[in-house]
């Protein structure tokens, strides 16, 4: 019940950007009188104060779970030792709360110094009105292009061959999560990849399990569309789709596989009447549910659980069939600022998210996977091991937030939340996708 | 507003009717202002660029009408707006009828009227982000009504609105309804208040019974209160977002979408602010679609007849 509400919050939060949206337009409109009047565009308060010793820099981000405000603590920690001053600036909710506050904080003329961002191509527009800050000179100092590991995310912060963002962390999303008592609960074993779980679900069914948990939002109903698509049709035509926008791949035979795998998982996921993505978790984590497809954040939820890789739970990447992962994750960019004291601090900011200690620290304390593959990650448990072994194999794959813009992931997810929670027909979503994939840009 | 442009000193014997309560038209200066940027160069601005290719900022890449091709071929869209045409027939009618028959209730000279009143009232002082959370919870199978008719012994009771896609829009209309009632009923009993006490006595004298009274006498005598709620209830239904976000967030599915969602999550989640523009200025034609002929009916009327 308390978690619940806590949840709840969150969506609470949602409607309370709104507040966030009026201020950008108040803002925007109070920047319009005073031109007005003065005749002369006057510079916003910038909320960076240059301190005698050393510089302010705020930075907003939305890590403000258990572990990721840990994790980002250990950025704050780094900073504020070189003498300089962290000015925390996180946002409650999730990136789709944050994001519309921070860009029109941007837009408003009140810059942040630094702000998380998910590469790819939120920000790119941003970039092409000259918004952000040129990193290509701290990043050729720093030899970014040979230690960024995979080299494609550095490619989502390049544009016309500028840099302008550091990758600090990679998520990613083909992970399915099992629940050891659910499969000991049904006396089976437990599945070693996607097709075995399918065979497996009657089984559970019988036991009185649900086998799928999903919460009922298009992002995780995106999101496991995903991870199937790579599980089922391979990465070949998964790129020649979200890479290459291909329609005939999406109207052809291995899409159609997808979708008859994906109807039949949202038979499986009949009943999970959950919303969001960490009360699906707890659902395989109370046992409940078998398995639940989602991104590697879920093992934060596990550990808060005080559940151990291996005997409570288990994780298959890329679903056990292909063994890939996509490189989505977040990264930090920097807004223009007029003061040349404040440029330099930025600069050395970007120096120091990426340098191999913090790298090291943030990234055991969040659960996520360093963006250099030439440091020691030892310490790290079962789940990222496998991820880090993948990574080292260059098993990887773009996201689809470094394919696709926002507009056709928002078109693609109201698809999926359509097809999963109604009666939609395979073919019907089939060809409904492949139109979305030839109109997107 | 002919002589404006003459100044005052020429004409000292006729001042000009621009300068008349001049103290009181500077004080409005700013709310004209308001009105005319915001509020009409706003909604200019908006329609201009509903016509662009605008994504995450607005810019003069003119693509004709796409953005409203693709609005409706788009089946969020249509469903938000079949959404909206349900909640807001059913939310008219209901909170009129509802409103008007609690009113006329409590003018029956009941006992702890004012008692009744505030509880009723209540609800219309909360947010509709808490109310659309709290009937989240009230429709709640697991621990809400549901559960509790069951703890009673009613073992089959099913009640669970807000999880099936059918009947998700009447688990918001509910919640909508509780709150928006009370203060149609208040406004409905100050009109009822409002009406002479020799209306009642006459209308006894004659033998006509209470209930045909109210039908055929009193509620067209309140024609103008009727108005006012008419106009307050389309525009709490038109602008019907917060509700929805705090307690269904457009679910399951997309089957409790509504337009003005619609517009914010194109703006910005979607970075499309074209498309964003687009619906907007299609909730806009609704309104004065169904604005312009009630004006026309109500004030054109009158000046002919």
């Amino acid at each position: 019940m308390i978690k619940s509400f806590c949840n709840r919050l969150q969506e609470v939060a949602v409607a309370q950007s709104m507040a966030g949206i009026r201020v950008f337009w108040e803002e925007k409109m109070s920047n319009v009188l005073k031109s007005l009047l003065f005749g002369t565009a006057l510079t916003a308060a910038s909320a960076t104060v240059a301190a005698a010793d050393g510089v302010e820099l705020e930075v907003t981000h939305w890590w403000t779970s258990g572990g990721e405000a840990l994790a980002v603590s250990k950025f704050a920690e780094a900073w504020n030792a070189t003498g300089n001053k962290w000015i925390d600036g996180a946002i409650a909710g999730s990136g789709g709360t944050a994001r519309p506050i921070i860009i029109s904080r941007i837009l408003g003329g009140d810059p942040m110094a630094a702000t998380q961002l998910n590469h790819g191509r939120q920000a790119e527009e941003l970039i092409e009105a000259g918004l952000m800050l040129d990193l290509t000179d701290v990043a050729e100092a720093g030899k970014w292009a040979d230690i960024v590991n995979p080299p494609a995310l550095l490619d989502s912060c390049t544009l016309d061959g500028k840099i302008y963002c550091v990758p600090v962390n990679i998520h990613s999303a083909q992970w399915i999560w099992l629940s050891h008592a659910a499969y000991e609960n049904a006396g089976v074993d437990l599945p070693k990849d996607w097709n075995e779980f399918v065979a497996s679900a009657p089984a559970l069914q019988a036991a009185g399990t649900l086998p799928l948990a999903m919460g009922q939002q298009g992002w995780q109903q995106n999101l496991a569309f995903g991870a199937i698509t790579i599980a089922v049709a391979g990465t070949e035509a998964w790129r020649e789709v979200t890479v290459n926008k291909n329609a005939d791949v999406a109207r052809g035979p291995e899409y159609t596989a997808v979708f008859e795998a994906v109807a039949n998982a949202r038979e499986l996921a009949r009943g999970s009447a959950v919303q969001d993505w960490n009360q699906a978790t707890n659902l395989v984590i109370t046992g409940k549910a078998g398995a639940q497809l989602m991104g590697d954040w879920a093992q934060g939820e596990f550990a808060v659980a005080n559940q151990v890789e291996g005997q409570d739970y288990s994780c298959l990447p890329g679903l056990g069939l292909n063994q890939v992962l996509d490189t989505g994750g977040d990264a930090f960019y920097f807004p223009v600022n007029d003061d040349p004291k404040v440029t330099a601090a930025q600069k050395e900011l970007a120096a120091l998210l990426i340098s191999p200690e913090v790298q090291v620290s943030f990234n055991l304390a969040k659960g996520s996977l360093p963006v250099r593959g030439d440091i020691d990650m030892s310490s790290a448990n079962g789940c990222m091991q496998k991820g880090l072994g993948i990574l080292a194999d260059g098993g990887i794959l773009p996201s689809g937030d470094q394919s696709l813009s926002a507009d056709t992931q928002t078109q693609i997810e109201d698809l999926m939340a359509q097809f999963w929670s109604g009666d939609m027909s395979a073919a019907d979503a089939q060809e409904s996708y492949a139109q979305l994939i030839e109109d997107a840009d | 507003m002919t002589v404006a442009s003459d100044p005052p000193e020429h004409a000292p014997k006729r001042p000009s009717r621009l300068f008349k309560n001049l103290m009181a038209k500077i004080a409005s200066i700013p709310m004209i202002l308001t009105a005319l940027v915001v509020f009409v160069g706003g909604t200019a601005w908006t329609v201009v660029y509903s016509f662009t290719g605008s994504r995450m900022l607005p810019k003069t890449k003119w693509v004709g009408f796409d953005q409203y091709e693709r609005l409706w071929g788009s089946d969020r869209w249509i469903i938000s707006i079949k959404n909206l045409g349900i909640y807001g027939s059913c939310a008219m009618i209901l909170t009129l009828v509802i409103g008007f028959s609690l009113a006329a209730c409590l003018d029956r000279k009941i006992r702890f009227e004012s008692a009744f009143r505030t509880i009723f009232l209540y609800p219309f002082a909360l947010s509709f982000v808490v109310t659309g959370l709290a009937w989240q919870w009230i429709l709640n199978p697991e621990f809400g009504l549901q559960s509790v008719v069951r703890g009673w012994g009613w073992e089959s009771f099913v009640f669970n609105p807000i999880n099936d896609p059918d009947t998700v829009i009447f688990g918001l209309l509910i919640a909508g309804l509780w709150q928006g009632t009370g203060l149609i009923m208040c406004i409905m009993l100050a009109g009822l208040r409002g009406i002479d006490e020799d209306i009642w006595k006459a209308a006894r004298v004659d033998g006509i019974g209470t209930v045909k009274t109210y039908v055929v006498v009193i509620i067209p005598m309140m024609r103008p209160v009727f108005i006012t709620s008419l106009v307050l209830i389309a525009s709490g239904i038109i602008k019907l977002y917060d509700l929805v976000v705090a307690q269904t967030g457009g679910g399951p599915g997309l089957s409790s979408e509504v337009p003005a969602k619609y517009v914010i999550e194109f703006m910005f989640r979607a970075q499309n602010l074209g498309q964003g523009f687009a619906a907007s200025t299609m909730m806009l034609c609704s309104v004065v679609i169904i604005l312009i002929p009630w004006a026309y009916l109500e004030f054109g009327g009158r000046k002919n007849g």
